[in-house]
């Protein structure tokens, strides 16, 4: 910013790859003596939705509470929109594997809490949180308590909330590996339509390899021991033809296979 | 609904009185009044002024020594369930408090402290004061991590999460130490008027059973147990109002 003319270059750069949300250079973490990431590095464009995908204990959740701020790495750093994370930061918003409500307070209360927490006026936070309720379509429940929604519509509650702070990158921690299977299907369905209307970075944990296909514009592929980083994937899924189609779309098909085909041998 | 539990509730009075009732009347022994006489003892100590004069003196250390139990306890186990270092210090004390045999302390507090209300605020307040330190600490600890999480992933202080997050998850559990606590405060109430020095509604018991007159001794001890049960009723109310949610039983969640 203070040297112009050094503005003009970095510009024509980003005009050929959008820039990137999230830089995670050289991440280690360990506890004790486990070591669940290693010298990791993955880089997360603007605007798109990327899916950490492996086999359970490869440090893809590890890896996801690093970027959120809610874990130290043991080394490396972790940049937001060119700031190195020190901790949780409003440019992210998370979303939880098991919604993280709180079983006290009803939907409306909970969906305004991120913006509670920030200090926003009751009226002003209530506009907002209402406006998402009815985005995540839960209208008519904002007075519900959780307990009294079904697992499905919990999340919608997380996801809510999560949206209503307004944050650049959205961390999902595996958000709907907790509901059922045709609950899942729609929420995938609502996320691809979240992706293109919110101009908001997705970072999603998943270990559903047809999830992952399904969702994404970048998968990176975790194996575990040492945790590192496979492969990078970008289905190139024309997603905007129908949605129906796209688990019929060859592409996907075979991306599917191919994921399957490289991580089998990790499984036990 | 309401009206049903109302029902049974009267329902079991008269069942437990009258059960009281028969066996006065057989009797089961000399010294055991049937509940009529015991009542009318307590109207005539309740007009001739003899039994608020009793609560005045036995309220003071209750009340002090529940009060001291409800506040310190309470802030002493949220630092316990809070700083795993605090655990250390100071779990053991309140697990050796609760487990000491109070009246072999008596002894030892009067030497220190005389016979006066410190030594009674004192043993009301060994009584009340380990549940309700241990329960809190024990409520505390076990806030689901991830409520804290997500509280401190959307930005939350630490003391928002503390009075936001731990104190709220936290509270049902607080409640029911409370609710203890303060039922082995009236027993250490009684105990001190029982074994340091004989005032007010131990002096009551104490009196009338040398003296044998037993309906007023059971009427002193019924009066204390109605005291606390009435107690008892506000702190659930207190908790109703403060924390709706309580009631609503999401625990079973």
């Amino acid at each position: 910013m203070v040297m112009p003319q050094i503005k003009d270059p970095i510009g024509h750069l980003e005009m050929r790859a959008p820039p990137n949300a999230v830089v995670a250079r050289g991440v280690s973490k360990t506890y004790g003596d486990v070591e669940a990431l290693k010298n990791l590095s993955l880089e997360f464009p603007k605007g798109q939705l990327t899916s950490l995908l492996g086999p359970s204990g490869c440090g893809k959740t590890t890896l996801l509470k690093i970027i959120g701020g809610l874990l130290e790495p043991t080394a490396g750093e972790i940049e937001v929109n060119g700031t190195p994370v020190k901790g949780p930061g409003p440019d992210r918003a998370f979303v939880f594997q098991d919604f993280a409500l709180l079983p006290w307070a009803n939907v409306l209360r909970n969906v305004a809490f991120g913006l509670e927490l920030r200090g926003a006026a009751k009226s002003e936070r209530e506009a907002i949180a209402e406006k998402y309720i009815a985005e995540v379509g839960l209208s008519g429940f904002e007075k519900a308590f959780p307990h009294e929604l079904s697992g499905g519509m919990r999340q919608r509650v997380g996801l809510a909330r999560a949206l209503s702070v307004d944050a650049d990158v959205l961390l999902m921690d595996e958000p709907f590996s907790a509901v059922d299977e045709q609950t899942r299907r729609k929420f995938q369905e609502d996320l691809l339509r979240l992706v293109q209307n919110e101009n908001k970075t997705f970072i999603f944990v998943t270990h559903s390899i047809e999830e992952a296909v399904y969702v994404s514009d970048q998968i990176a592929i975790l194996l575990p021991r040492p945790s590192r980083v496979l492969e990078i994937i970008r289905p190139a899924i024309e997603r905007n033809k129908n949605v129906d189609n796209i688990r019929r779309d060859p592409e996907y098909l075979d991306i599917v296979d191919k994921i399957w085909a490289a991580l089998r041998s990790y499984v036990e | 609904m309401a009206s049903r539990s109302l029902q049974l509730k009267i329902l079991s009075a008269v069942a437990v009185f009258g059960a009281w009732q028969i066996a006065g009347m057989i009797p089961v022994s000399y010294a055991f009044p049937t509940f009529l006489e015991s009542m009318s003892a307590l109207g005539r100590m309740a007009v001739d002024g003899s039994l608020y004069q009793a609560y005045l003196e036995t309220l003071k250390p209750l009340v002090v020594g529940v009060a001291i139990s409800a506040f310190l306890g309470i802030g002493l186990g949220l630092w316990i369930g809070l700083s795993s270092k605090f655990d250390w210090l100071f779990s053991p004390i309140f697990i050796v408090m609760q487990a000491a045999p109070l009246a072999a302390l008596i002894p030892l507090l009067v030497m220190a402290y005389g016979i006066g209300l410190t030594s009674k605020v004192f043993v009301v307040c060994i009584m009340a004061m380990p549940v309700i330190v241990l329960n809190t600490a024990g409520a505390v600890r076990n806030t689901p991590s991830s409520i804290k999480e997500m509280g401190r992933s959307f930005l939350g202080t630490d003391v928002d999460i503390i009075l936001k997050i731990i104190i709220p998850a936290a509270s049902p559990v607080i409640f029911s130490g409370l609710r203890l606590g303060i039922s082995a405060g009236f027993i250490g109430a009684i105990l001190a008027e029982l074994k340091i020095t004989p005032t007010g509604v131990g002096d009551i018991i104490t009196y009338s059973r040398s003296i044998a007159d037993y309906p007023s001794m059971y009427a002193a001890i019924f009066s204390i147990i109605l005291l606390a049960v009435v107690f008892l009723n506000i702190v659930e109310r207190l908790e109703a109002y403060l924390f709706e949610g309580n009631v609503r039983g999401y625990a079973s969640d």
